[in-house]
């Protein structure tokens, strides 16, 4: 990236604008289509899905619950029926295939506000926000599941934005838009990308699954890498990228590993050597498969 | 060797310090939040929870605020509270004066609850206890003016059990009769039609949560007569019966005649006329 360019523009202009937007496009289509299936039955009657992100009944045969309220709810001493145990091993199946973090950036509604937080925050030039750790978030996931077991009610639900957004949109909006707004601004000019990348402990839970999940980015051809740092640029999580990116002199195989990554795919966009490419955890070897397409001119 | 174990210690010191910062910090946010969820969890008594619904504490720790509850109930009677209404926000309520539970007898909101918040164990709507109908204002229910009104009683699903009427005398005009609405506990689902239909400009009959609408006798106390029967007889020693010291030709009946004169015995000190004894010693006057 040149100075004042913004990231993406080397691959606009070698790819075109549809090409270094896919992965985006798709993704905002992803979660606007999920949304879109919440909001069919009360705003049309197509009853396709009822309920929240929390706990769902699709077409009345497919339940889905989410493992992370299951794990509390255990935790508070309830024992679920059957059919949440059902819908929160099939959403733990789905994301371990998937990438865990998939839930965060492909399905998440409060990714939307931060996205946008983030881009702003670039486009205003803000600098110097505070910075959280980025384990900050396993703190709190740790003190979610403790204020569960200790209160023996579902404390987090109560301010949890993630389910409150969902809900909202959903059953009513109340004070919630002024909770999207705090996390806006709070983004925005507290802590660049605070929320989802250092604090959310529903991103943390997700980040565990994550270590384990199949499907993955991979820097499979890494060896075309011109260091223009555009995907460090877009990455939420920007420190998942070096181990693979720049492994090959430590003998670290091309696939991002890390299980903060939430497969957003904004890296293939934005790169315009085509270094990125959606891959799995097995395709690990040190060898690249592309080494023989290094010669390729952009 | 030294220059390293000092830039060492100082990224201990730092790697503490953060440690340190991180946790007090998720400390504070576990305050907050415990310290909210102390009032957020505090239902407000018109709010009423779907038939079924566990104690309002493990209601908390098993409901996932879905909505699935409030999606399958056909008369639109649930609805989820709203981030910055009284009742713990995502959880499904109803208020009976709006809209009461019509109690279907397939209990829909059970069968779509995932998590069993709502028992799945409850099968006949009659059993269930969303709360409790209470007369709370006699002074205003026109039934205890006189008049004749028994909307309450007529609109009950469970008819003359859950409410009766009591007849009592109607003591302003003499000669009519009260018709009181008393309910039953044993009966009472809590379905709120009763407060609903209530012809007042504010119920005088309320659906209360059951903590709040019901008494409770302390543990130790014995009722002698529940008692007796049970044994079938008295539990303690019979009475020694107390001897009166009776002028002759007197008894005592302790069934309760009271004292008895003998006809055929001496002529009493009195007689039959109160006003005989009054005057004696006055003869002469």
């Amino acid at each position: 990236m040149q100075p004042g360019q913004r990231p993406g523009s080397e691959a606009i202009a070698g790819k075109g604008w549809w090409a270094a937007h896919r992965w985006l496009l798709l993704r905002r289509a992803a979660q606007l289509s999920i949304l879109a299936l919440f909001l069919a039955g009360p705003w049309f009657g197509l009853w396709i899905v009822k309920g929240t992100i929390a706990s769902s009944l699709t077409l009345d045969v497919l339940p889905l619950t989410d493992p992370y309220l299951l794990l509390q709810m255990v935790l508070t001493g309830h024992s679920p029926e059957q059919a949440a145990l059902i819908g929160a091993l099939i959403v733990l199946v789905f994301y371990l295939l998937v990438g865990g973090r998939v839930y965060c950036s492909w399905v998440c509604p409060v990714n939307l506000v931060t996205d946008a937080a983030a881009w702003l925050h670039q486009r205003l030039g803000i600098r110097h926000t505070a910075q959280f750790r980025r384990n900050t978030r396993y703190w709190i996931l740790g003190l979610t599941l403790l204020l569960a077991l200790v209160s023996g009610t579902l404390l987090w639900e109560l301010v949890n934005p993630v389910s409150i957004v969902y809900r909202s949109l959903i059953f009513g909006v109340g004070f919630a838009w002024l909770l999207v707004l705090a996390i806006f601004l709070f983004d925005l000019f507290v802590s660049r990308r605070g929320w989802c990348s250092h604090l959310c402990p529903v991103g943390a839970f997700y980040s565990l699954l994550g270590h384990l999940s199949v499907l993955r980015v991979s820097a499979a051809a890494r060896e075309r890498c011109n260091d223009c740092m555009d995907c460090y640029a877009v990455c939420p999580e920007p420190q998942v990228i070096r181990p693979a990116l720049k492994g090959a002199e430590q003998n670290t195989g091309p696939v991002i590993m890390s299980g903060n990554c939430t497969n957003c795919g904004r890296c293939i966009d934005v790169c315009s050597k085509d270094v990125f490419h959606v891959s799995t955890r097995f395709n690990n070897s040190t060898t690249s498969q592309f080494a023989h397409k290094t010669e390729v001119t952009p | 060797m030294s220059d390293s174990n000092d830039s060492m210690g100082v990224s201990r010191r730092r790697f503490l310090g953060d440690m340190a910062k991180t946790a007090c910090g998720v400390a504070l946010l576990g305050l907050g939040v415990g310290l909210y969820s102390r009032q957020a969890a505090s239902l407000p008594a018109t709010a009423l929870r779907p038939p079924g619904a566990l104690a309002e504490e493990d209601f908390l720790g098993a409901c996932v605020r879905c909505g699935l509850c409030v999606r399958d109930c056909p008369f639109d009677t649930l609805r989820l509270s709203q981030l910055g209404e009284e009742v713990a926000n995502g959880t499904p309520y109803f208020v009976a004066r709006e809209v009461p539970c019509e109690m279907c007898p397939d209990i829909p909101c059970i069968k779509a609850c995932p998590t069993g918040a709502l028992d799945h164990g409850l099968t006949e709507i009659d059993d269930s206890r969303m709360g409790l109908a209470v007369v709370v204002d006699q002074e205003s229910c026109i039934a205890f003016q006189g008049l004749r009104c028994e909307v309450c009683y007529n609109i009950c699903p469970i008819r003359n059990e859950a409410i009766t009427l009591e007849l009592q005398h109607n003591t302003r005009s003499g000669k009519h009769a009260l018709f009181i609405p008393v309910v039953h506990s044993e009966a009472c689902t809590g379905c709120g039609k009763c407060e609903k239909a209530c012809i007042l400009e504010e119920a005088a009959i309320k659906v209360l949560p059951l903590h709040l609408a019901k008494g409770m006798l302390g543990k130790h106390y014995r009722l002698g007569w529940k008692e007796k029967e049970k044994a079938g007889g008295s539990l303690v020693t019979p009475d020694q019966q107390h001897e009166y010291n009776l002028p002759e030709g007197m008894r005592y009946d302790y069934e309760g005649r009271g004292l008895i004169v003998d006809e055929a015995a001496t002529p009493t000190p009195f007689g039959d006329n109160p006003l005989d004894t009054l005057k004696r010693g006055r003869e002469g006057l």
